[in-house]
Order: C-alpha cells, then structure tokens, then sequence
C-alpha cells in the first residue's frame, strides 16, 4: 500500500472502482459541499474536488476536501499548475497530507480566460507530469524538487487526468506512458460519449503494458439536456460527442431527455466496463449528484466494498 | 523582432497634460517595421494631436523628430537640437527606448506612445505573432524549432494538455496549439521519439522570474 | 450647433483623384459641362495607393471641410491594388477623426471609373452636402471638439457615420 487510501485498496484488490466528483462553492458556503456529499455518501469509493475549474475561483480544494473528510468521504484532492508555483504545491501536499488527504489528482489546469479572473498572472511554473514526479519523489524518496530531505513524507494515491479524445490522438498513449514513468498510480480519462474511439484509445495502452502499472477509470457525464449536450459538443475543449448521441438525445421529447441521459449514462458504464484495462469509472454528475444512487445502482456497482 | 501598437490618443494626451511643447520622437527600427512608431506613425500622430489640441483650446506646439534607434545612446544623441526647449516628449520607441531616452534626457518628461506587446515574427502584411519570451534558456533544439515556453499558452513542457483540439488551443480558436505544432514539426524530422522523454521542470531563474537581468560581456569591455 | 454658423458655407474640400481614372472622369464632367458644386480642389496622384493617411490628416489639419479619396473600379487599379489599399486605409483615418474629436463623415472613399463623369458629379454633391452639414471644419473656426468624448454631448446631430460608406 502506498498511501492506504480507500480508492487506492479497491483497484488494488481489482474492484470495479467508482468514484464521484464534488465542485466546491463559490464561496465559503460548507452547507453545499454537505449537500452533495449526502447525495454521495455510500455510492462511491471516493469523491474528486475540484480545484478552481474553468478558473472560476471557488473554495480551494483542500479545504474542500479537509470538509468531505469530516463528513465521513474520501476526498481525491485536485490540483492545477495554473496558480500556484512549485513553492506553494510542495507546501500545499505537505498541508494536504497533514489534514488527512490521501489522494491528489494532478491537472495542468483549465486557462485563466475561461473563467471571472481573466486579468489574473499565470504561473504554470511546471506542468502536470511534472507534478505527478513531483509528488512520487516526495513519496517514494522522501526529497523535494531540488533535492532537499523532507520533515516526513506525503504519501499520496497519485493520480493524473488523461483526455483520449484530445489531439494529437496518436501521441495521447505516449502521453500516458510519460505519466506513468513519472510516477503515476491512476488516471481518469475526460468523459467519452464517442466509445468506438475510446476502444481504439484502450487498445493502445494495454498494448503498451501501461494498465499492468496504472489503473485507468473511464470519465462519464450523464446528459442533462439537449442544451447541454449541444454546449458540451461545441464549446468545451477536448470533448468529443458523436452525433448519434445528440440525435439520441434530440429524438426523445423534451421533458423525457433527463431520464434518456441517465439511461445513456448506464450503458455506458456497462460497456466500459467489458474493455480490457478499465479498472473503474469517474462518475461526474456535476450538479446532478442527486442522480449518482440511481445510476450506480442501475449500472450494478452499488453496494460498494467496504475493504480494511 | 519587437512588435507594438499605437496607443489611444485620449491615453497619450491625459499623460501630456500641462505639456505645452511637446516632441513626438520615433524610432526607425523594430517598431517602424510594425508600423507604431516610425517616422510615418509619428508624423500621423503629430497631426493628430496638433488637431485635438486645437479642438480642446489647448495651446500644443508639437515637432516631429525620429531616431534610428532609442536604445543606444549614440542614437538617442542625434535627438538632443529637437529635444531642447521642449515640455515633453511622446517616444514612440518601444518600453526600452522610452526609457532610455528618459534617462538620457533628464529630468525630461518622456511619455510612450506605444504599447509594447510581444518579440514576434511577422506572418505576413499586418500581422504579427509572439514567438519568444526570452527565458534566457533556450530549448528550441528540442522542440524542432518551436517554442512551448512562448507559444504554448501553459508553457508546459510535457504538452499537449487535454484542451488541444483540431491543432488548436482551448484558449481561443485563432490560437494554434504549440504541442501539435512541434508534434508535427518532429514528425517531419523524424524524431517525435524524443517527444516521448520526461522534461523535468524549467529553471525560471534565467528568466525575468529570477529578477530583472543584466549582461556583461566581459570579452567586449575594453 | 447654429444653422447660421453653416448657411450660405461654400465647403472647401480636398479631393485626392488617380491619373487614370477619377480625375479622367473630372475632366469628362468639365468638357460636359456638367453643373456641380464649385466646393472641390483636386489633388492628383498617379494612384490612389499614394494617398496616405498623413495626406488626409493634414488636409484636415490646414482647414479641408472634407476630404476624399476617389479611385479606379475594384479590379481596374492601373497599379494593380492601389485602389484597394487606399479604400482599407481610409477607416483607419475615420477612426482617427473619431478621437482626435472631428466627425469622420468628414472622410471618405469612392470608386469612380474614367467614363463615370455623371458619377463625380454625385460623389462631389455627397462630399459637399455632408460638408455642408457638419459645417466648417471647427479646426478652421476655432471650435471645439465636434465628434466622440471630447465632444461632451457625444456629438450633434448626425453623429451617426453615414449609412452609404465607400459606394462603388
């Protein structure tokens, strides 16, 4: 065991994982993190925090994740490169650790202009592979970047995201291998709608021998609405959604679409999971934590093992 | 090469207030060729502040003068007849000559008339695009000839990010994504292995990040 | 802004006409014996790509009511894409105008073929009437600012640039 976390003895004993996602408020409002984690509670092995996504400023995610804690969850802390500098996320992992923290996702981070800050300064002093070698030395060899010893060591489930759909598409498993070298334990993927193409993606790091080192957990979003789907489609970067899937959605009558988009949700879940190298799912019902019960129990991963 | 733009005229006449003489002096190098603020642009910008002046009752006396070059004193020199008697002076030098010739002309009021933005290569007729952020370390040998620092809006180092879509970059559809541009680029060559390499992270220190930098060429100082 | 500042005003208007086909079509207008406003002094240059932003400005800058640059049909440019690159130029000059505080209707562009005398006509009635309109250049009077910020009600009327821009 490397950090003991819960997620991390479910895909090391090779359970089906499931993890959920919890945004934390846009501002320092604990009640809706309690909410969400209601919702939550149970249903999943752990639950990611995002950290100021879109760089739409928000609780951070340690405090956010120091609350889910106290709430009886386990958190898998994200952190981006976009605002700190390695100073501040050396420090921030230590703090994490501290507060009970057990796993941490690194991101590059969304760019600033997406978000209610746009005037703000950059930092991405380094990158998210980077990050992932960051935090595995601190773990394994107890030094920061640098060189100096460490005053006890984070011990840290590492995990890092990983978009097949992105572009280059044939450099995206190189990708991931860089990741693993780095240091890797686990990856989410961005969520798939387009799944012959998510196949081909598999097929190449299995190939690789990369899911004999990494687990990889398949990313997916239930549909709300056509709205959404369309939104998703065309405005957010790296997300690839066949037209079937729009067609689908647009082909069932308005106030019936929601339940279509769950529907969607299951089966994907169940086909992911028949593809060689997925060791789990990211669910991210974002603002729809509600439905999280449902879809774990229709998909058949609920009652989750309880493992010691 | 250094690119800028002219600034607003309400900006360049708000920083001359009180100003009753004024000097509009160009530069004939980097911002010539991007048509800011050569001899040309400080003619335009001569007439046009003449005229709102005299719209807004205010008594200007403006000249006109352009330099080869504002940061080199033997050019900055050639500007010191034009220069006397004067309240103020608009450089249209970029952020380097303006202060340069504010030093060597104190304690002369030098204002910019330009905004510096960016070392770029010019595409073609109007149109510029930063190339170079000048990091003091260089590792264009490694990126086939393309800079993720400058170019990449993440500067990483291990790109692309999940957010490069169609060659682009997430941030804006008129940005290319650096990391598919190298792709690309070492394909070409041959060598998109090398790609596969972890870079560990940049030393900022040769960069502004380790503070303002200074040259000295120690074989050169006679 | 008093009409009786503008009544019984003669504008004084620049125009800049290429060789080969606007100040041709001047010509033309005169040996027809066309009637039209005596308000035009031309300037002609072998093409309108040589007017220049600066030209303009100091027209303007010495007293020009209006200035305009008249050019060959798109395609016919003698020098190939002259016309084209005085007719790109000449917003940049309107913008100008806008903030140096001088209405930019007071700027324009026009394509008028060799045999188009009947065309120069309408081209110098249109340049003449807004001159007539805006009124002497207040550079010339001694007026304030009459366009943009500056201008405190955000410009009189027909502070709005004219609908029919650089028409063919």
């Amino acid at each position: 065991m490397k950090s003991g976390s819960n997620l991390e003895k479910v895909l090391s004993k090779g359970e089906f994982a499931l993890t959920g996602e919890c945004g934390p408020p846009r501002g320092a409002d604990v009640d809706v993190i309690r909410k969400k984690a209601g919702h939550l509670r149970g249903y999943v092995d752990a639950v990611n925090v995002t950290d100021n996504q879109t760089s739409i400023v928000r609780m951070s995610s340690i405090g956010a994740s120091k609350v889910l804690i106290d709430l009886g969850l386990e958190p898998v802390m994200q952190m981006v490169c976009r605002d700190r500098n390695r100073i501040a996320i050396q420090s921030d992992v230590f703090g994490a650790y501290a507060l009970g923290i057990r796993n941490m996702l690194c991101l590059s981070g969304d760019h600033q202009s997406f978000g209610n800050q746009k005037d703000a300064k950059n930092v991405y002093d380094i990158d998210s592979i980077q990050l992932v070698n960051v935090v595995y030395t601190m773990r394994e060899e107890g030094k920061l970047l640098g060189g100096d010893e460490i005053e006890g060591k984070p011990s840290m489930f590492i995990g890092a995201a990983e978009n097949p759909f992105g572009d280059p598409f044939d450099f995206r498993p190189i990708r991931l291998a860089k990741k693993v070298a780095a240091g890797v334990d686990f990856i989410q993927t961005q969520c798939i709608y387009n799944m012959p193409k998510f196949r081909e993606f598999m097929k190449r790091v299995v190939d690789m021998g990369l899911t004999e080192k990494c687990h990889v957990m398949a990313g997916i979003t239930p549909l709300k609405s056509l709205p959404m789907a369309k939104y998703m489609a065309t405005k957010v970067s790296g997300i690839d959604i066949p037209k079937e899937i729009l067609d689908r959605m647009e082909g069932v009558e308005k106030k019936k679409r929601a339940e279509e988009g769950i529907k969607l949700a299951i089966e994907q879940i169940q086909e992911v999971r028949q593809i060689p190298g997925v060791h789990g799912v990211h669910l991210m019902a974002i603002e729809w934590e509600e439905r999280v019960p449902e879809i774990a129990k229709g998909a058949g991963l609920h009652p989750r093992p309880t493992l010691e | 090469m250094i690119v800028g733009e002219r600034k607003p005229l309400e900006e360049i006449i708000d920083s001359l207030e009180g100003a009753r003489k004024v000097l509009v002096a160009g530069c004939g190098t980097c911002v010539a060729v991007c048509m800011a603020g050569g001899e040309k642009e400080v003619g335009m910008l001569a007439a046009e502040l003449s005229m709102a002046a005299r719209l807004r009752g205010l008594e200007i006396d403006v000249t006109q003068a352009t330099a080869q070059r504002q940061c080199d004193r033997e050019y900055l020199e050639t500007l010191r007849e034009q220069v006397k008697g004067r309240d103020a002076v608009v450089s249209m030098a970029c952020g380097i000559g303006v202060q340069y010739m504010a030093l060597h002309y104190e304690p002369l009021r030098v204002v910019p008339g330009i905004n510096t933005d960016f070392m770029g290569a010019n595409l073609g007729i109007g149109e510029w695009v930063e190339y170079c952020q000048s990091c003091g370390d260089c590792l264009l040998a490694e990126t086939g000839g393309i800079c993720p620092i400058a170019r990449c809006s993440k500067s990483l180092l291990n790109g692309p990010c999940g957010g490069s879509s169609g060659g682009k970059c997430e941030i804006s559809k008129d940005t290319d994504c650096a990391w598919q541009l190298i792709y690309d680029r070492m394909a070409k060559l041959g060598r998109t292995d090398r790609l596969a390499r972890y870079r560990p992270p940049k030393v900022w220190k040769t960069s502004r990040d380790g503070g303002p930098r200074r040259l000295v060429r120690e074989d050169q100082k006679a | 802004m008093g009409d009786a500042s503008k009544a019984g005003h003669e504008p004084k208007i620049i125009a800049f006409a290429c060789e080969y086909c606007s100040y041709t079509a001047a010509d033309l207008a005169g040996s027809m014996r066309l009637a039209y406003p005596a308000s035009v002094r031309i300037v002609k240059v072998p093409c309108t790509g040589r007017a220049d932003a600066i030209m303009i400005l100091k027209a303007l800058e010495e007293g020009a009511d209006a200035v305009f640059v008249s050019g060959c049909q798109p395609g016919d440019c003698h020098f190939l894409k002259g016309n084209a690159r005085a007719k790109a130029m000449v917003p940049g000059v309107k913008r100008m105008l806008a903030e140096i505080g001088l209405h930019p209707d007071r700027v324009e562009f026009f394509h008028v073929a060799a045999s188009q005398a009947q065309r120069w006509v309408e081209v110098v009635e249109e340049m003449t009437s807004r001159a007539r309109r805006l009124g002497p250049n207040p550079l010339r009077t001694g007026g304030g600012p009459e366009y943009g910020p500056a201008a405190g009600s955000g410009g009189g009327e027909g502070d709005r640039p004219a609908e029919k821009g650089s028409a063919s």
